[in-house]
């Protein structure tokens, strides 16, 4: 077995090379052009890539649970509802389409509201058990997706046609001035989620096995919940929601790297991430020529997976 | 020396624990024994702060261990539960290094790797300590899950049944390495235990519950003698005297 320092720079060639590739690869037209673009989506999809992972990770580590990612706890349901009440209530021209810092920072506030609303209410360790909690953002999140629903179905028809190239993840058409912002909010969250790394390799021993060796257990539960819902939040503003890639990047990340560290796996599902990616968005451009989407690709193999995962964990049980 | 004061417990309507006042002797091994729901476990976890007591207290040396600072309380106070399913995959060794956490906070130094080889050596986990815990027995899984507690190196050690599943040779094994933490260490071991006969051979003292409430509470010797012990289980146990220890002969017994 190679070791887990191997493995990671093998990763980091990897992703250095889809990098460069979506770089410089048949660059058309003027160079002075395309490369500035082909660097902000590049450095757009870094960012998403990171924060999705770092996100998924811990969520999974603090709910002890491996085929649950944010998205289950209806947060991309919320982006959805956002958007629809604004386009349904406004209309495609008013202020919150048009300026897009207004936009992402209403989508942001509201992603990070919503979540730590429902941790509040809904959040009391020695009352609930966390599965209980999961379950009520399973609801809250279907009882969201129908008002969506509904709001669509009797949107104006030209108003849902530009309403649902927001619900999509894309990284065409990023804008400079969020990516900054994104890069800000994501990087202070890194910056906290760098120095609690060790307290999540404890906390992924239970609940009993933390609190005895001094970790502020529920405490630290909401924070990470918290940490995680402003990384989804965030990334799903930034490019629209990429439902699937948490959950493939962090079961892969598990199995090649089987050890319990979080510095370890957090940096490999990142790296992971970002190759699946700027490598699907180089296969996007070059091989489908643009006929299909990075997000439909993604959530096309991270289906495939997910069943992948459900049986082969239905298999363990039986 | 840790202090419980008037501690009391509910789940919805249900009373599990009712106002426990009692004090933990320091360098003895003191045993909870009593019928299946008494609440043993549960006064365990509020003593260890894994369950907020409704009401009352639990003081360590005088002061309130609710006020107190988490890592604080581990570097003195350590538990082990009965479950210890585990949903990451660890070698024993890596298991052990955890019970540095609170001195360490993650970055093993000297000191901590000492600790670490001298917790592995205690429990004869030396030899094993690079294979992977699902890999071992009942009995060595326990054993290394109790090497991470002495790693951890607090005054006090609170076990919940550990030998629970566990077959003579091993449970007989733990209790000897447990009577040597305290007669050797000086540490302070909390257990609770359902063989009472492991209870009378090997601690000092005793404390019954039954339905929540204290009804026991003394040297091992006041304790297991048959008019206590019908007190504690509603039986008839009588008790034998072999090679100094004091047996219950329960199993054939009417009421």
């Amino acid at each position: 077995m190679r070791k887990n320092s191997t493995k990671l720079i093998i990763l980091s060639v990897i992703a250095l090379i889809c990098m460069l590739l979506f770089a410089f690869y048949d660059i058309k037209g003027g160079f002075s052009y395309a490369f500035p673009k082909r660097l902000e989506r590049l450095f757009a999809m870094v960012i998403t890539g990171t924060a999705i992972a770092y996100a998924t990770v811990a969520f999974q580590t603090v709910t002890h649970n491996r085929l649950l990612t944010p998205s289950v706890m209806g947060i991309d349901s919320m982006y959805h509802i956002v958007q629809t009440i604004i386009y349904f209530a406004l209309g495609s021209s008013s202020i919150f389409v048009v300026s897009r810092y207004l936009n992402f920072g209403v989508s942001v506030v509201a992603m990070v509201l919503f979540a730590v609303i429902l941790y509040r209410f809904l959040f009391r360790a020695d009352k609930y058990p966390i599965f209980l909690l999961l379950l009520a953002g399973m609801i809250i999140g279907t009882l969201l997706g129908s008002l969506v629903t509904f709001m669509q179905v009797i949107i104006d028809p030209v108003e849902y046609e530009s309403l649902q190239a927001r619900l999509f993840a894309s990284f065409m058409n990023v804008k400079t001035e969020l990516l900054f912002i994104s890069a800000g909010i994501v990087s202070l969250a890194f910056l906290y989620g760098r120095r609690i790394l060790h307290k999540l390799d404890v906390m992924s021993l239970g609940r009993e096995h933390a609190i005895n060796l001094g970790i502020n257990y529920d405490k630290m539960v909401l924070r990470i919940l918290i940490l995680s819902s402003i990384l989804i939040a965030v990334s799903t503003a930034l490019v629209g929601p990429i439902t699937f890639l948490g959950l493939i990047v962090s079961n892969l990340a598990y199995q090649y790297f089987s050890t319990y560290k979080h510095s370890v796996l957090i940096v490999g599902a990142s790296l992971i991430s970002v190759i699946a990616l700027v490598g699907g968005q180089f296969l996007v451009l070059h091989v489908f020529n643009l006929t299909t989407t990075i997000s439909v690709i993604i959530n096309f193999i991270g289906g495939l997976y997910f069943i992948y995962l459900l049986l082969k964990e239905s298999r363990k049980t039986a | 020396m840790i202090e419980l004061k008037g501690l009391s417990k509910s789940f919805g309507k249900k009373t599990v624990v009712e106002n426990v006042t009692l004090k933990i002797q320091s360098g003895a091994i003191t045993s909870f024994i009593g019928p299946n729901g008494a609440g043993k476990s549960t006064l365990l976890s509020m003593v260890s702060r894994l369950l907020d007591a409704d009401t009352g207290e639990v003081l360590l040396d005088q002061s309130d261990v609710k006020k107190m600072k988490s890592d604080a309380f581990s570097k003195r106070v350590a538990i082990l539960k009965q479950a210890n399913h585990l949903n990451v995959r660890l070698t024993v060794r890596e298991l052990v290094s955890f019970g540095r956490y609170p001195y360490s906070k993650g970055r093993l130094n000297e000191e901590d790797n000492q600790f670490v080889d001298k917790a592995l050596a205690y429990l004869n986990l030396t030899d094993m300590q690079d294979k992977f815990l699902d890999e071992l027995s009942g009995g060595q899984k326990q054993r290394a899950f109790i090497s991470m507690v002495i790693a951890q190196d607090t005054e006090y050690i609170l076990l919940d049944e550990p030998l629970n599943n566990l077959d003579m040779k091993h449970s007989v094994q733990i209790m000897k390495i447990l009577r040597k933490l305290v007669d050797e260490l000086g540490k302070t071991v909390v257990i609770v235990l359902h063989d009472i006969n492991f209870a009378s051979v090997y601690s000092d003292r005793i404390v019954a519950l039954k339905d929540g409430r204290l009804v026991k509470d003394g040297p091992t010797n006041e304790i297991i003698n048959s008019e206590s012990l019908r007190e504690v289980y509603d039986m008839h146990i009588p008790v034998q005297v072999q090679d100094g220890c004091r047996i219950c002969v329960y199993f054939n017994s009417h009421n």
